[in-house]
């Protein structure tokens, strides 16, 4: 069966890890390229270790290569503004890693429908990804007014772009969760945790309602989306079952839906407590593969 | 012994104590009998900072922009600060807050996280404003840690930094050394923060002062999170008699510790089972009301959930680990969650 081909763009830790994932899934695409700027990189021995071609000409190899039809960017955001034109003039669909955000946010099990179509998406962040299908699930059981939602992470799991801006993480989660998730009003709050041995990845989302619902439908749909996210992100679990708890808001003393849950990574080839940066990984390769599959199947049809 | 800044946070740090609930009429009549009382700096935000009204830190009833502005409007010498976490607070909040007039913005990362605050310093000291570095939870890391955080908000253009001991669990040697090897590796001033659950607030700002410390933190009747921390009337009080003149007129501290803070306090503030047993185990003090409400809402005790807290290196900001910890140890006894 024939292939979508697929680049990576960023031969740092996050592309390294993501090219672990293409490889030992057996989906829709086919890793024909790894690209970074330094030949001496970790990443590129390692993919050439594979067997992967690679190149250290960065976006321009990606860009002479009319096969490659999936970039992911793993580089920064400024290289994303710069790459992004290029990729669509090429007609290739960019799957943005970084906080760049051109093109709309996008969490496998909520609005793959709704972008298929697109030609650059983004990942958001950890917390969005991890976090925004949590608002969905109890948004699409019952209206939520506000979502607060808390990311804890290992502190050496924290890179420098994120230590050096955490407003960008902090807005683009917000808004994510108000665009994906549906919440009307949102706060996203980052913790860095130094503990030793490092902790996982763990995530708390506040949903306050306003109205009447039913408890047993929201905490249904909630474990259900966690089924579904498990499946592509394996080490996303839920910690106990949600439960409502009743808080002094500014709208009153209202329900608040609490969630808790864990992300332990897959140890690909980060640290398995680095479920934060697995889940962006995972993500992106699942989003990857559906658009794979997407494209597969519209030639089909086309033909 | 040099004559220390006292900087009064009842108003951010006792935020926590009465649960966000301060009123504009309330911090009229604090800052104006501290102005009068001749206290330099007095703090008003939240107790998590600015933009810390969220579940996870407890909303406040009123809006802490309403509140600072009462405050810059009603000192007439004091300055004005507020406290500002990164990621609870942004840039956004910060440019707010100096925009209404604040003079001092206090930084406060767990310490180990210095370099996530380099962007605020830097907008900071371009906002014209005096940059305090606050290395919170300073009992977890030893001396030598805490000197290479410091000295990267030193970088980043703080003209002070804190040892701050969050979970009122440090003793004398402790705070002597950390404050000491701060004093000796920057050049610039050096502060000291105290909680009281070991009962060691004033002792350990004593020994801070001796250790070469510039500044310290008092609250009126100790009103802060937790145990609470140093009582400003107190500290005043020893100060004098230890030939320290602050210039701080002691009566009229006396007299709003006792006739407007004291009243404001739902209880006493005591070092009762769950105050020790946060310190004992290191927990950040804002955690005590969050702790109860969960122990109450599981059924378990608030003492086991701070036991078990510490054991997990929990940092502030870890509100939410609470009812997780609650959940599982309601599940271990069990109980029905």
């Amino acid at each position: 069966m024939s292939k979508i081909k697929a680049a990576i763009l960023g031969s740092g830790n996050i592309g390294t890890d993501l090219m672990y994932k293409i490889l030992k899934n057996e989906g829709n695409m086919e890793l024909a390229l790894v690209a970074g700027i330094d030949p001496d990189s970790e990443g590129l021995a390692r993919a050439q270790a594979k067997g992967i071609r690679t190149s250290h000409h960065g976006i321009a190899a990606i860009l002479e290569d009319p096969e490659i039809k999936i970039v992911f960017d793993a580089t920064s955001a400024k290289a994303h503004k710069l790459n992004a034109q290029s990729l669509r003039v090429k007609g290739k669909l960019a799957i943005d890693m970084t906080p760049a955000a051109i093109g709309p946010f996008v969490v496998p099990t909520v609005n793959m429908k709704e972008h298929i179509e697109s030609m650059n998406v983004n990942l958001i962040s950890c917390g969005g990804q991890a976090t925004t299908p949590l608002v969905h699930a109890v948004n699409r059981v019952v209206p939520v007014h506000y979502a607060e939602v808390i990311t804890t992470a290992a502190s050496v799991s924290i890179g420098p772009g994120t230590r050096q801006n955490v407003d960008e993480f902090v807005r683009t989660t917000a808004n994510a969760v108000q665009q994906v998730g549906g919440a009307k009003l949102a706060r996203a709050i980052p913790v860095f945790n130094p503990a030793e041995p490092p902790i996982n990845m763990t995530n708390s989302v506040y949903a306050v309602i306003k109205e009447e619902f039913d408890e047993g439908a929201v905490i249904s749909s909630v474990q259900s989306i966690v089924a579904e996210i498990s499946s592509y992100v394996p080490g996303y679990r839920l910690k106990g079952i949600p439960f409502i708890d009743y808080r002094e808001t500014p709208w009153g003393r209202l329900p608040t839906v609490v969630i808790m849950n864990e992300v332990a990574g897959d140890g690909d080839f980060f640290p398995t407590y680095a479920g934060n940066l697995d889940i962006m990984t995972a993500s992106a390769y699942k989003v990857g593969d559906l658009y794979a599959a997407h494209f597969l199947g519209s030639k089909e049809v086309s033909r | 012994m040099k004559i220390p800044r006292l900087t009064d946070t009842t108003l951010r740090d006792g935020d926590h104590a009465v649960s966000h609930s301060y009123t504009p009429e309330m911090v009229r009549t604090i800052v104006r009998n501290l102005d009068e009382a001749g206290v330099r700096i007095i703090e008003v935000s939240h107790g998590s900072g600015l933009n810390g009204s969220t579940i996870q830190q407890g909303f406040s009833t009123h809006s802490e922009f309403d509140l600072i502005k009462v405050a810059v409007e009603t000192a007439k010498q004091a300055k004005i600060a507020s406290l500002f976490v990164p990621g609870i607070g942004t840039s956004d909040e910060l440019r707010e807050a100096a925009e209404i007039g604040i003079s001092v913005i206090r930084i406060a990362v767990h310490c180990t996280e210095a370099d996530v605050t380099e962007q605020y310093f830097r907008l900071a000291k371009e906002l014209g404003l005096e940059a305090v570095g606050f290395l919170m939870m300073s009992h977890t890391q030893p001396a030598n840690v805490l000197v290479e955080q410091a000295k990267l908000m030193e970088s980043y253009g703080a003209d002070c930094v804190y040892v701050v001991d969050s979970a009122g669990a440090l003793v004398q040697s402790g705070v002597r050394e950390r404050v000491s090897a701060l004093k000796e590796a920057l050049t610039i001033e050096v502060g000291f923060h105290a909680h009281n659950n070991l009962g060691l607030a004033i002792g350990n700002t004593m020994t801070a002062l001796e250790a070469g410390a510039d500044q310290i933190d008092g609250t009126l009747r100790g009103l802060g999170a937790g145990a609470g921390n140093a009582p400003s009337e107190v500290l005043v009080a020893v100060l004098n008699k230890m030939n320290l003149d602050t210039g701080i007129n002691l009566s009229i501290l006396m007299d709003v510790a006792e006739e407007v803070v004291a009243p404001l306090m739902e209880t006493p503030i005591v070092i009762d089972r769950d105050n020790l047993s946060s310190g004992y185990a290191g927990v950040y003090n804002s955690f005590l009301l969050h702790v109860r409400h969960a122990a109450e809402k599981f059924g378990v005790k608030a003492s086991e959930i701070m036991e078990e807290l510490g054991k997990r290196n929990a940092v502030a900001g870890q509100e939410d680990w609470i009812l997780d910890v609650a959940v599982e140890l309601a599940e271990k006894k069990g109980l029905k969650v």
